[in-house]
């Protein structure tokens, strides 16, 4: 053994397949139907069941009587949520439109409608409050809390010596997860009192215990599986008491049930991203560094919390001065969930908005003003100034900033309709999550891998595959990655942007451990020095001399082959965490209609080492059409009348399609420096930008700013009017 | 999703006797791309459904005379493709800006006649008037998709046919059919619909048992252009916020005559006068136009949240016109 052996990623050039573009390994499975998914689990006898929700903001349950439910044949249980269980005194009191009362499984799911219908449930309506921006409306119902306050410097100071002083207004209203596959489980009892549970989580390792309490079994008896996901950006942690009531029933009629959320309910249950509203006040003196920031945010998460906490402005960047404080709205709405990147879109939008404003207060180009200010942002991370303005210069060219750029309102173009440019910038941690694995390389050479992780729909599967087989110096369809089950090495929950970073490090360090281990063992058997050793195109070689084939090497571990473990996260230099990156929009409006086109989008994002440039790219890009989506069309629209969430529909909850996305521009920022950092976490950051960058790109075609977020026609024709008629 | 009888009848009589029954508690499906939503969401909750596609007087278009007659189970497709209505540039532009493969394919002209209002009260199982203790709940909660105009009574909704403004600009008739074996009456389309004062009112002049079975156009002079522009928030699987067609007869540059019909603006399609009468014996130009618009909205009545629709109406009226006329530019 001629040099130490240390954990760690190959020089860069040598790399067969990690930094390329590689497809997904399960893609085919994936677009042919193949791949089952939760809601595909269909086992022998299964039954449907279906959910009576409560249709008011705010009501006491008076009666609920399930009997005639029961009557109806074919129907096989009905389950009573905490909600509708009227059993302690006091109890019944429902807060918002969408609590899950009952559910009902039979053989078909339209028995089990049949069996919600029959179901009497008598309300008392009482008040509500459900809209999210009024603060004063909800001071006066006596609905808020302060969430806190804090201040740095001496703020009213340095607002009377700022030179520039811009006051704003800005927000973004609640949006709900909208998972194309809704939440739900299929539960089955199998011998021995195991429970059998497919689930549809990013929680496979966690999940066990939080079935095993409510039903009072041991976690080891519970087994669960999530092979494939359609999408949880933040909200399928947990069992939840619709998994539970799934469980419960399948345990009562001794028969597998399969319970998924209907559209609406998954809209209005299983999570929302919290909505957020902003006064603040900056200050910047002669050179356009921002010297103050005083601001109040309030915003509500539902009933119970999970407002936008205090501490989040200003985003990425922080100043001298700065006051702010926070106050939490109790609306009769549903509750929140982490939504990808908690809660920094939200926090983007209430920052750097306001810096657009500013920058345009002062009679300069926003990109000026937000490279000016990037040494404020060393607070947040001692590289992040130099990344940005890297950033900033990449985006800038590919977005034709400086060709394109115009003051605010200042578009030369005649006609209805106006073009602008917007920014925004962003960060995130991104570091490697909790990981276990197993490696295992039977003896005639094939490759196999363990992890109680999951594929999130992110290629968690493909960068294992990537991994192992550019350390074992395989091809791709060398390596059998096995994961979606708590019965393997548990991995942390997919959530934060840590799942790469997890998965890969310790991926790495099982790998390396076994190939050290063979190439000592080639070393022994060809009489070669074990430090000179490297596996590469199928085979064990020294220096340009090939020893022997990767079978041969794996032949001499015996009939029962090797296992090595892999754990992370580990300070080795695998991975690392923290990533900026900065996106620009390029925006047409029509002034006449209210109506917003992106044109043109460009992410410029880092992300240290990239396993596979093509599934990067795509988070990225999705992040972006998610980020259009709740720029310009997508909220949660609650009724003030009915306390309702009226939209909770796929015709009203309004996602934009291919043709209002426009053209996307993905570019990775990835110099050696970056390589070197190691892994980091993609899949949140690429979202957070868009919404901010949108608004400045609306306002600087407008010479307005339509405050709240999404830009709907109605919000963009309000704005124009305010400022007297179409720009 | 109640139970339901299936019947598949193959001739208009046929179709019309099978309506007669349970008192008349039918429903008519044609593509169903609505029909089918309505039903498991319990809001239609007919004891029998009766599946017209499979009637071939109603399918194809026809020339006579004086016009066309177009079967109702015409999908959107073959408005698209279809050689005899090429000429009404109104309908075809409608048709393509669904934007929507499947609806497209399997909605029919019918279906998009008779289709029940968007309003999210409705759909919500509040009825078509959203009345609750007496009180309109659109009036006060949540109507920034709701009616500018003619929403004095209780309807408040908008119509959500499509098609309504350009067929009814173009002048269309159509053929009801039943209750009675060989009833047939054909009506103005511009009269087919209603804004329901109670709540046992539909919001067109269909009684129980009776159907569409055709449209009536009349032919195209060379003199006449027509346009439609809809203002839609999503490229496409979006109802417009506000619509207008207009068609116009224009001779040597000036304007002869002129329908304008606004659409998703009222609980019917709502044909604008005063807009028609802005165009007569005028030269289209922009400023022409933008008054045409005005005049359209001259006389809205806003609700609370929905006076945006307001400038929106007038946008579509204005660049339907120019439009008609080669002139429009821009636009998203
Ligand atoms: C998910 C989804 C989203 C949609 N979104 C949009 C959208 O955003 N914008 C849009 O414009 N369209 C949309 N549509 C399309 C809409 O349904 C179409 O307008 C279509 O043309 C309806 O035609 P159909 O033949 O499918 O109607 P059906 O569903 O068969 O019928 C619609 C109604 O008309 C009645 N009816 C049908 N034919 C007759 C007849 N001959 N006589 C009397 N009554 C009749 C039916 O009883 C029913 O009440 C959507 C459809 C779906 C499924
Ligand atoms: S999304 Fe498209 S392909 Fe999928 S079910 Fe709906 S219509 Fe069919």
């Amino acid at each position: 053994m001629a040099e130490e052996r240390k954990f760690g990623w190959g020089p860069r050039q040598d790399n067969v397949l990690i930094g390329k573009s590689i497809q997904r390994i399960d893609g085919f499975e994936k677009v042919s139907g193949r791949a089952k998914y939760t809601a595909d689990m269909n086992t022998p006898g299964t039954l449907y069941a279906k959910l009576l929700t409560c249709t008011h903001a705010h009501a006491r349950l008076k009666k609920l009587d399930v009997e005639p439910a029961k009557k109806i044949p074919g129907v096989r249980a009905v389950y009573v949520f905490p909600a509708g269980d009227l059993k302690p005194e006091g109890s019944g009191e429902i807060f918002w439109d969408g609590t899950l009362i009952a559910a009902v499984a039979a053989d078909r799911p339209e028995i089990a409608e049949d069996g919600v219908k029959a179901i009497i449930a008598e309300y008392e309506v009482l008040e509500h409050i459900v809209d999210e921006e009024d603060l004063a409306a909800a001071e006066a119902a006596k609905a808020t809390k302060a969430v806190g306050k804090n201040a740095k410097g001496k703020v009213e100071d340095a607002l009377k010596t700022a030179k520039h002083v811009h006051k704003g207004y800005y927000g973004v209203n609640t949006i709900s997860h909208m998972c194309l596959e809704p939440h739900g489980t299929h539960c089955e009892w199998k011998a021995d009192e195991v429970l059998d549970v497919h689930a549809s989580t990013q929680n496979v390792s966690g999940l066990a215990g939080q079935f095993a309490g409510p039903l009072g079994i041991d976690a080891a008896k519970v087994l669960v599986t999530a092979n494939f996901e359609g999408g949880g950006f933040g909200s399928k942690f947990a069992a939840d008491e619709w998994g539970i009531a799934a469980a419960k029933m399948a345990k009562e009629t001794g028969k597998p049930v399969k319970l998924m959320l209907d559209r609406a309910t998954e809209l209005k249950a299983a999570g929302t991203r919290p909505s957020g509203y902003i006064d603040v006040t900056l200050g910047a003196d002669e050179t356009g560094k921002i010297i103050a920031w005083d601001s109040h945010h309030w915003g509500s998460g539902g009933i119970s919390g999970g407002a936008i906490p205090v501490g989040g402005v200003p985003y990425v960047f922080d100043f001298e001065n700065r006051n702010r404080s926070a106050t939490q709205l109790n609306c009769n709405v549903g509750p929140t969930r982490a939504w990808r990147a908690p809660p920094h879109p939200q926090l983007c939008i209430l920052t750097h908005c306001a810096i657009d404003d500013l920058a345009a207060k002062i009679g300069k180009d926003s990109y000026d003003v937000f490279l000016h200010n990037l040494e404020q942002t060393a607070g947040t991370a001692p590289h992040l100034p130099a990344t940005y303005k890297a950033e900033m210069e990449i985006a800038a060219k590919l977005i034709g900033w400086k060709e394109k750029w115009h003051p605010h309102g200042k578009d030369a173009g005649k006609g209805a309709i106006k073009r602008g440019l917007g920014m925004a910038l962003h960060t995130w941690g991104g570091g490697a999550g909790g990981c276990a694995c197993n490696v295992k390389i039977h003896a005639d050479g094939s490759v196999e891998s363990f992890v109680g992780s999951q594929d999130i729909g992110t290629g968690t599967r493909t960068i294992i595959a990537i991994t192992l087989a550019e350390t074992f110096g395989l091809p791709l369809a060398g390596i059998k990655v096995n994961l979606g089950s708590n019965k393997y090495p548990a991995s942390a929950a997919s959530g934060g942007s840590i799942t790469v970073g997890g998965v890969s490090g310790a991926h790495r360090r099982a790998a390396q451990t076994a190939l050290w281990k063979i190439f000592d063992l080639v070393a022994e058997k060809y009489k070669v020095d074990a430090g000179t050793l490297a596996a590469k195109g199928g085979s064990i070689v020294s220096g340009e001399k090939k020893i022997c084939t990767w079978k041969q090497a794996a032949m001499l571990l015996g009939p029962m082959g090797l296992e090595t473990k892999g754990e992370g996260p580990a300070e080795d230099g695998l991975t690392s965490s923290r990533v900026g990156g900065v996106q620009m929009a390029d925006v047409s409006v029509d002034s006449e209609t209210g109506i917003v086109r992106v044109n043109k989008f460009v992410a410029v994002q880092d992300c240290g080492l990239i396993l596979d440039e093509l599934t990067a790219k795509s988070q990225i890009y999705g992040g972006v059409i998610m980020g259009i989506a709740y720029a310009l069309s997508e909220e949660r629209v609650m009724d003030k009348k009915t306390g309702r969430y009226i939209n909770a529909d796929l015709q009203n909850y309004k996602l934009p399609r291919i043709g209002d996305i426009g053209e996307i521009i993905v570019d990775i920022y990835q110099p050696d420096s970056e390589y070197n950092r190691g892994v980091i976490g993609l899949g949140e950051p690429p979202v957070i930008s868009p919404g901010a960058a949108i608004s400045n790109a609306v306002a600087n075609a407008l010479g307005v700013r339509v405050p709240v977020v999404p830009l709907t026609p109605q919000r963009v024709l309000a704005a124009l009017s305010k400022k007297g008629g179409a720009a | 999703m109640k139970n339901f009888e299936f019947a598949s009848p193959q001739t208009e009589s046929e179709a019309v006797g099978l309506l007669q029954d349970h008192g008349g508690r039918t429903a008519v499906l044609a593509g169903g791309t609505d029909l089918v939503g309505l039903l498991q969401a319990d809001l239609v909750a007919p004891e029998r459904v009766v599946d017209v596609r499979q009637i071939q007087s109603m399918q194809g278009v026809r020339r006579d005379a004086d016009g066309l007659w177009v079967g109702v189970l015409t999908t959107l497709d073959e408005v698209m493709a279809s050689p005899l209505l090429k000429p009404y540039l109104s309908l075809v532009q409608v048709a393509d800006a669904h934007h929507a493969i499947q609806i497209q394919s399997s909605g029919t002209l019918g279906g998009d006649l008779c289709h029940l209002p968007n309003c999210w009260y409705y759909r919500n199982g509040y009825g078509l008037l959203a009345m609750q203790d007496g009180e309109s709940l659109v009036q006060t909660g949540d109507n920034r998709y709701h009616a500018i105009l003619g929403n004095s009574g209780p309807a408040k909704f908008v119509n959500a046919s499509r098609f309504a403004p350009a067929l009814i600009a173009w002048g269309a008739k159509v053929r009801i059919i039943g209750p009675a074996p060989d009833q047939v009456e054909v009506v103005p389309l511009e009269y087919f619909y209603v804004s329901p004062k109670s709540a046992n009112q539909g919001n067109t002049i269909l009684k129980p048992g009776q159907l569409i079975s055709h449209i009536w156009l009349p032919a195209v002079e060379p003199t006449h252009v027509s346009a439609t522009y809809e203002v839609l928030q999503l490229e496409g699987l979006d109802w417009p916020l506000a619509s207008a067609s207009v068609t116009l007869d224009v001779e040597g540059g000036v304007v002869r005559a002129a329908r304008v019909v606004l659409g998703h603006v009222a609980p019917t399609p709502w044909v604008s006068l005063e807009a028609a009468s802005i165009l007569r014996n005028q030269m289209v130009s922009e400023d022409l136009a933008n008054a045409a618009g005005a005049a359209a909205v001259s006389k809205a009545t806003p609700l609370s949240n929905n006076e945006y629709k307001v400038q929106i109406a007038k946008t579509a009226v204005k660049r339907a016109v120019l439009k008609a006329v080669g002139q429009l530019e821009g636009g998203l």
